[in-house]
């Protein structure tokens, strides 16, 4: 199939596959899966730019089919996903600045792979440990079963006293969110998570769910099944800025992103279902992977010159 | 139990079958006819063609998750 915009021929199979793969990943996750697309794009003769924005364009379609099922699953919070958003978008912008300046520095590359390779080992390091700490102070504990209701996914976390202490900041202004069964938490700290997560957005591309996700749970105390499904929302408000500031800059065909779709739209729903399955713990374990996969694919760039 | 699993996974390879059917269709009737003018759109009017880069992927998300929840519900005789 010829896509006239960024001038490639690409079996939709592939992109459908592709799709459906990131799809399940998102939802299951909450993370918009960059890492995949990106060189799944390039792979097949797609310009980097034009990767990296229809990528975004893919992302927004398929978080909204995400949290349109979260949501029937309660597990989204409109109100910490639009403050969130605010701080994501100022991150990114300064993120991007600090591409630009590292640019005009002339090590950009070395900076970026380096950055993102310690913030990815450290993610997959602490959640591994977090995780298997607290799934340890579980056992014997009921651990299997749909995980429905507000009182089934509040989460146990070996990191607990330190979001505590968090959570007992009294920085003015102090904001409720009883869907996430917070009773007030300083919006700075909400917006601190946002920002720093929109800042590795712009700084190393991508969604950044691999970093927002587990701070949410690990520094707002967010239920993870909530913190899933309110990063897709926060994500469909960040990635459409991002499409349409690509879109406008021609970093976009919206017929691949629209054909990788339709893939990730039944894979999207398939990830939302299957987090009713898990608890908490057992979804950050599963994540840990993640994050390790991204420092492959950089690690790889790094070493060949090759850029996935 | 088994019985269960195997009417659900049953139900959804029908429903992938379906669906599958509708996205070639999709293809080529409506990417097919969009094409051209998306790219002409792209070249001439970059902010119009942002915009609706935007409205079209959110649109299409809302109209296949209704696809795919109403063809669950179809295959399954129940709501989710």
């Amino acid at each position: 199939m010829f896509f006239p915009i960024s001038g490639t021929h690409i079996s939709p199979i592939y992109l459908v596959i592709v799709g459906f793969t990131i799809g399940i990943l998102g939802g299951f996750f909450g993370v918009g899966g960059s890492f995949i697309a990106g060189p799944a794009l390039r792979l097949v003769g797609v310009d980097w730019n034009f990767a990296v924005g229809t990528d975004l364009a893919h992302i927004v379609g398929k978080s909204a089919v995400a949290v349109r099922r979260h949501r029937a699953l309660g597990n989204v919070d409109l109100k910490l996903g639009l403050v969130m958003a605010l701080g994501t978008i100022a991150g990114a912008e300064a993120g991007a600045q600090l591409i630009q300046m590292l640019k005009r520095a002339g090590n950009v590359n070395l900076v970026v792979s380096v950055v993102s390779i310690v913030v990815y080992f450290s993610i997959s390091v602490f959640m591994i440990w977090e995780s298997q700490k607290t799934l340890r102070s579980l056992k014997g504990r009921a651990q299997w079963g749909l995980v429905k209701g507000a009182k089934s996914k509040r989460d146990h976390s070996a990191f607990g006293p330190v979001t505590r202490a968090i959570q007992r900041l009294k920085i003015w202004p102090m904001i409720a969110l009883p869907t996430s069964g917070i009773k007030a938490i300083s919006l700075w700290m909400i917006l601190l998570v946002a920002f720093v997560g929109g800042l590795f957005s712009g700084f190393l591309g991508g969604g950044a769910g691999y970093i927002r996700m587990p701070s949410m749970v690990y520094v707002l105390g967010i239920p993870t099944h909530l913190a899933v499904g309110t990063d897709l929302f926060e994500i469909i408000i960040s990635a459409s800025y991002g499409t349409f500031t690509h879109a406008v800059k021609g970093n976009v065909d919206i017929l691949i992103a629209l054909v990788m779709h339709t893939g990730a739209a039944i894979g999207a729903q398939i990830g939302a279902i299957s987090t009713q399955y898990f608890t908490g713990p057992k979804i950050r374990l599963a994540f840990v992977p993640l994050p390790l996969i991204g420092a492959a694919i950089v690690i790889y760039t790094l070493f060949t010159g090759h850029k996935l | 139990m088994k019985k269960e699993t195997a009417r659900t996974l049953r139900a959804f390879a029908i429903e992938l079958t379906i669906y599958a059917l509708l996205v070639v269709a999709y293809f080529f009737l409506v990417l097919h006819l969009l094409g051209a003018w998306l790219y002409g759109l792209e070249i001439h009017h970059r902010y119009t063609y942002a915009s609706l880069a935007i409205v079209l992927i959110i649109g299409q998300a809302v109209l296949l998750e209704s696809l795919t929840t109403f063809l669950i519900r179809l295959l399954r005789g129940r709501s989710e």
